[in-house]
């Protein structure tokens, strides 16, 4: 089976008045119809920069090397005349916040007649049917009623969830969910997260789960890539990942959070902080705030993880 | 737009300024629309005999004592000693006052003698000046009623045209970016460089003055709306292109809406607020810029009349003491200009679906 989306060592530079700043630096991922990749990783490792690429949103100032192939079709050389035939229709998004991404002028019925509208051949009436459908399908109580609601008078969850039935509504191959579920409360995180799941069984929806939570992609992803300093430090399936994580920083990472693996004493941290792409350090970037480094390490870095994982490290955490 | 004028009308019941300025707004656009039925005279029907006559007292007892319906008697004027007219009333007849006369709301009737007295030779014409005269004998009240047509309807007809251009020109220029924005933008600044008051009185200057005062209404909103639309464009561009940051538009990209369509319907619509408010107070500057223009005799030219031209009698600090009922247009200048200014805010609000709950 062919995938869906093949990103070939994609990299995104944004231009800033001291220089070229490289975000993401070269990542390769494989998405296969229908699975759901949790892209994992702390503020500022890329992990929105390459969702902004993936979608042709990323700021006119920026420049993409690589590849990005969605169903054999290039993306990164995409004028943005031929992006408007890929947003949408085959990839979508969904924004963090809920509360800033739906337009407070029109009504949750206008949104979605639109949407429809602009990628269905509907009539006006039959785009409302297919409104309120989609309401009822993202478990909006009373859709036909909250047609004619602003989004200022719904609460964030429900914002969020007319924000996935607009994602999905074109009828995408790909959506990107971009932290959806990180400004909401922690009830209304699992409802959200439980909707994408159940939506998920009944589309058979191919997504990104973007977030920075691991207790969050826990529950959605089937592979997990975990992303650090604009580079990806360890691929995998889902289980395989949280289980036995074999980079340093994914082991640090899951001793961080409460609850994932059995411990005594104080919850851990990982030393340091995110290094700026400004100055990223010389070969492994994780060196510097790795138990494990030595001058390997220091010197050159390790091989980046392909399309069909891996993970990026000389010394992995129970390797022999 | 249902949507926006049932907000309007809450707003207007929750702010009280708003709410009269409002009905004396729409007082004074419906005079003008029935100028001809509500003014007591066409505008300039003069009577030179009754050159510079004072507000018209209005009578309810003869001098014999008895009652009578709403009556004015003619008067007439001699000179005191330092040349000033002193006015007497001719108190051999009176004429009532009688409504729906000849077409008009308000008018007089046929003279009735006084009893026991004999209408002088000639037999005087009475005249109903409820606002007073001008030089010429013309009905002030009637005068300001068709001035308002002028002085009312080039406000909004100058904002309309000059808000449209803005909107097209920021609009594009903020969404755009890029060498278009640069283009734009430098255009803009080129008109506003433009020093507005003197740039009209060079033209009025250079343009012929006996043009029909239709034209030279016509040709005052078009300068007055060209010379309008590059401030408010800049700032709209400087709104869309922060707007251009905003997640929802971020959003609506994503969502694979059209360039044009995510400017007109998601962009420009958010600065409406802005625009209502910026319009509603832009109309007050017009008016007074029209004034300006024809109280310096470069605008609207007697006998036709704006309020600006009827200040004209008011301009010396004698006329005024003399007549001071020529200050009267300014008044309803001022109430015209006062409730556009507090109404701006009120629209505001109404654009604003955030202020209600």
């Amino acid at each position: 089976m062919t995938a869906l989306l093949a990103v070939d060592r994609l990299g995104v530079s944004f231009a800033t008045p001291e220089g070229p700043l490289q975000a993401v630096d070269g990542i390769s991922l494989s998405l296969e119809r229908g699975s759901v990749l949790g892209l994992v990783g702390e503020s500022g490792c890329g992990k929105s920069a390459t969702a902004s690429a993936l979608c042709g949103l990323l700021p006119s100032g920026a420049r993409t090397t690589g590849s990005a192939r969605l169903s054999e079709r290039e993306l990164t050389s995409l004028p943005e005349r031929g992006w408007r035939s890929v947003r949408g229709r085959r990839i979508s998004m969904v924004f963090q916040d809920p509360m800033s991404s739906l337009n407070p002028l029109l009504s949750v019925g206008e949104h979605l007649v639109e949407t429809l509208r602009t990628h269905h051949d509907l009539s006006g009436i039959a785009a409302r049917t297919a409104a309120v459908d989609w309401l009822r399908r993202v478990g909006l109580p009373d859709p036909a009623a909250r047609l004619a609601s602003y989004p200022h008078e719904l609460s964030g969850g429900m914002r969020q969830r007319v924000m996935i039935a607009l994602a999905l509504c074109p009828g995408p191959d790909l959506l990107v969910a971009d932290e959806p579920t990180t400004a909401l409360d922690v009830t209304i995180q699992a409802q959200i997260l439980e909707l994408l799941a159940s939506l998920r069984r009944e589309l058979g929806m191919t997504m990104i789960f973007i977030t920075h939570d691991l207790g969050v992609v826990e529950r959605v992803a089937d592979r997990i890539a975990v992303m650090y300093a604009g580079r990806i430090a360890e691929e995998g399936p889902a289980e395989r990942i949280l289980v036995s994580p074999r980079h340093p920083y994914t082991r640090g990472l899951l001793d961080s959070v409460p609850g994932f693996r059995p411990r005594t004493g104080r919850l851990p941290s990982i030393p340091g902080a995110v290094p700026s792409p400004r100055d990223w350090p010389s070969g492994c970037r994780f060196h510097p705030r790795c138990p494990h480094a030595d001058d390997t390490c220091r010197n050159g870095a390790p091989d980046v993880p392909g399309p069909e994982g891996g993970v990026a490290c000389f010394h992995p955490v129970g390797a022999p | 737009m249902n949507r926006a004028v049932l907000r309007f009308r809450s707003v207007l019941s929750a702010n009280t300024p708003a709410r009269i300025s409002f009905w004396v707004l729409a007082a004074l656009y419906l005079a003008a629309i029935f100028a001809p039925w509500l003014a007591p005279y066409a505008g300039d029907d003069d009577a030179r005999a009754c050159s510079w006559a004072p507000p018209s007292e209005i009578h309810l007892r003869e001098a014999d004592g008895s009652w009578h319906l709403p009556f004015v008697r003619a008067v007439s004027y001699t000179f005191d000693d330092d040349a000033r007219r002193v006015w007497t009333e001719d108190s051999t007849c009176r004429f009532p006052l009688r409504l729906f006369r000849d077409g008009h709301l308000v008018g007089l009737g046929e003279a009735i003698a006084t009893p026991g007295r004999r209408v002088s030779d000639p037999s005087p014409a009475g005249r109903l000046y409820l606002l007073g005269a001008d030089a010429r004998g013309r009905d002030l009240l009637s005068r300001i009623l068709y001035g308002s047509r002028v002085s009312l309807t080039i406000g909004v007809v100058g904002v309309a045209i000059s808000t449209l251009i803005a909107l097209v020109v920021g609009g594009i220029a903020g969404f755009a970016g890029g060498w278009v924005d640069g283009a734009l933008m430098r255009l803009c600044e080129v008109v506003m460089l433009v020093p507005a008051f003197y740039l009209l009185m060079l033209l009025r200057a250079a343009l012929p003055l006996d043009w029909d005062s239709r034209v030279v209404y016509f040709y005052i909103i078009l300068i007055l709306s060209f010379l309008g639309w590059a401030g408010l464009a800049r700032i709209l561009r400087g709104m869309i292109q922060s707007l251009r940051q905003s997640d929802f538009l971020a959003a609506s990209r994503a969502l694979g809406l059209s360039p044009w369509r995510i400017l007109w319907r998601h962009a420009l619509p958010q600065t409406f607020g802005f625009l209502s408010v910026q319009a509603t107070l832009s109309i007050p500057g017009y008016i007074v810029a029209e004034s300006g223009l024809s109280l310096l005799g470069l605008g609207i030219q007697d006998p036709q009349t704006s309020w600006g031209n009827l200040l004209e009698e008011a301009m010396s600090i004698a006329e005024i003491r003399l007549h001071p009922w020529t200050l009267l247009p300014g008044l309803f200048l001022f109430a015209a200009v006062l409730s556009w200014n507090l109404l701006g805010d009120a629209l505001r609000d109404a654009f604003d679906p955030r202020s209600l709950s």
